[in-house]
């Protein structure tokens, strides 16, 4: 089934799923399955909570498909997108888990040989995007994102003020638009619909 | 707000660092900035890209299969709700839900039992939470020690076409009343969560108003709670 799908881009993929396509939502979980899960274990550090928070991303972009607005974002950020808001959604009701520091992932969790080459290259492009930032605005942006803090919570914790925050979250994250984001990725996406797979 | 401060907030908004109403405020000024709209799409982007930065754990196999299954069986629905609201469907609610089993007898003890699990698993809902009948109509609010709360109703009729509820909360007495999210009746049962935390004495209310809701309650409130 999947090899109708595979040569389909991520945005062609979304169009069928709204056509209600369950072998394209299939495809997409392909593409998509392996970072949505990590990223949100990452922010839960719990193995039933993560599953939730993905199944429910993907039923929300099952059920949403129709609002995907390609000009407004590329659809593996809107995959990605939804699955971040889900994560936060759960990690902000639980308070004990805000607490955690960020330390203490388990390493090695995966077999490495099932990655493809393609995630593991992303990895390391991000990883080196984040190592180039000023530790202050790293830190800013690691809280927010993985650790599901809100920018007030942030300066609370940090004992700064939410101005000094703002700033950080802004200078870093448009500092890693510049190294990680293509400029005319818009265009292209206009242009052609490129497959990221 | 002024413009420019909102617009400085578009990249707490894409790393999802706002709470609930700075959110929604946000999102009121997105829809008349067009410079917003393009910066948000690559900051969204850059930010999204994190999610490959995490130490790589691999889901179980059989969460494909259920997510396949689950939206083979629902079909096309398409959720009346907005975007945000629709995330934040399950966790708390379903504890709630769970409460709700007991508070309103309406719910078979299978579906109750499984959200039980869920409220073990989410822990929002605790031994302390309190329940509150409405004012109004038939349902009841739930509110847990923490503040989180949500509204359970029975047969609220369709708020009408370019027309929306909105739950309001007033957090003392005398104080103006907070959005708390929107929702569009009609259902048998319906299950609202409430976007703002309840402090014991506060007050939960439901208004109609226009179609995507308004900054303040244009209406009588249909019914109301106190915590």
């Amino acid at each position: 089934m999947r090899h109708d799908f595979a040569h389909l881009s991520d945005e062609a993929l979304i169009a069928l799923v709204e056509r209600a396509e369950e072998g394209a939502l299939a495809e997409l979980y392909d593409r998509f399955g392996r970072p949505a899960f990590s990223l949100a274990f990452r922010m839960l550090r719990d193995h039933a909570l993560a599953e939730d928070a993905v199944q429910e991303a993907f039923l929300t972009v099952w059920r949403n498909a129709s609002k995907f607005v390609p000009e407004r974002s590329k659809a593996s950020t809107w995959v990605l997108t939804m699955v971040h808001h889900r994560a936060v959604d759960l990690v902000r009701r639980e308070e004990r888990r805000r607490a955690d520091s960020l330390e203490g992932v388990p390493e090695g969790a995966d077999d490495s040989t099932e990655d493809t080459v393609w995630l593991r290259f992303e990895r390391e492009r991000v990883q080196a995007a984040l190592r180039t930032l000023p530790d202050q605005q790293r830190e800013a942006i690691e809280l927010a994102y993985y650790g599901g803090f809100t920018q007030a919570q942030l300066a609370d914790r940090l004992g700064e003020p939410l101005g000094t925050i703002k700033s950080r979250m802004f200078t870093g994250l448009s500092r890693l638009r510049e190294v990680l984001v293509q400029p005319n990725s818009e265009q292209e996406l206009w242009n052609k619909s490129p497959s990221t797979s | 707000m002024e413009q420019v401060a909102l617009h400085e907030l578009t990249a707490a908004y894409a790393l999802d660092a706002l709470d609930a109403d700075e959110r929604r405020e946000y999102e009121n000024h997105l829809r008349r900035c067009e410079r917003c709209r393009g910066d948000l799409r690559s900051l969204q982007e850059a930010a999204a890209m994190l999610a490959f930065a995490t130490e790589p754990v691999a889901p179980p196999a059989s969460l494909r299969d259920r997510i396949v299954a689950r939206a083979t069986s629902e079909g096309r629905k398409v959720v009346p709700l907005r975007p945000r609201w629709v995330y934040s469907l399950s966790g708390p609610v379903a504890a709630v839900a769970a409460c709700a089993a007991i508070g309103l007898g309406l719910w078979a003890t299978s579906l109750s039992h499984s959200l039980d699990q869920e409220r073990r698993k989410t822990a929002v809902i605790d031994e302390g939470a309190r329940v509150v009948a409405l004012k109004g109509t038939r349902g009841r609010l739930f509110v847990s020690s923490s503040g989180k709360a949500s509204l359970v109703l029975a047969k609220v009729p369709p708020a009408g076409k370019s027309e929306t509820y909105e739950v309001w909360v007033v957090k003392a007495s005398g104080s103006k009343p907070v959005r708390a999210g929107l929702f569009s009746g009609g259902r048998k049962r319906e299950i609202v969560s409430v976007d703002e935390r309840v402090p014991h004495g506060g007050k939960v209310m439901v208004t109609r108003e226009r179609s995507g809701g308004v900054d303040a309650p244009q209406s009588k409130p249909l019914f109301s709670a106190q915590a």
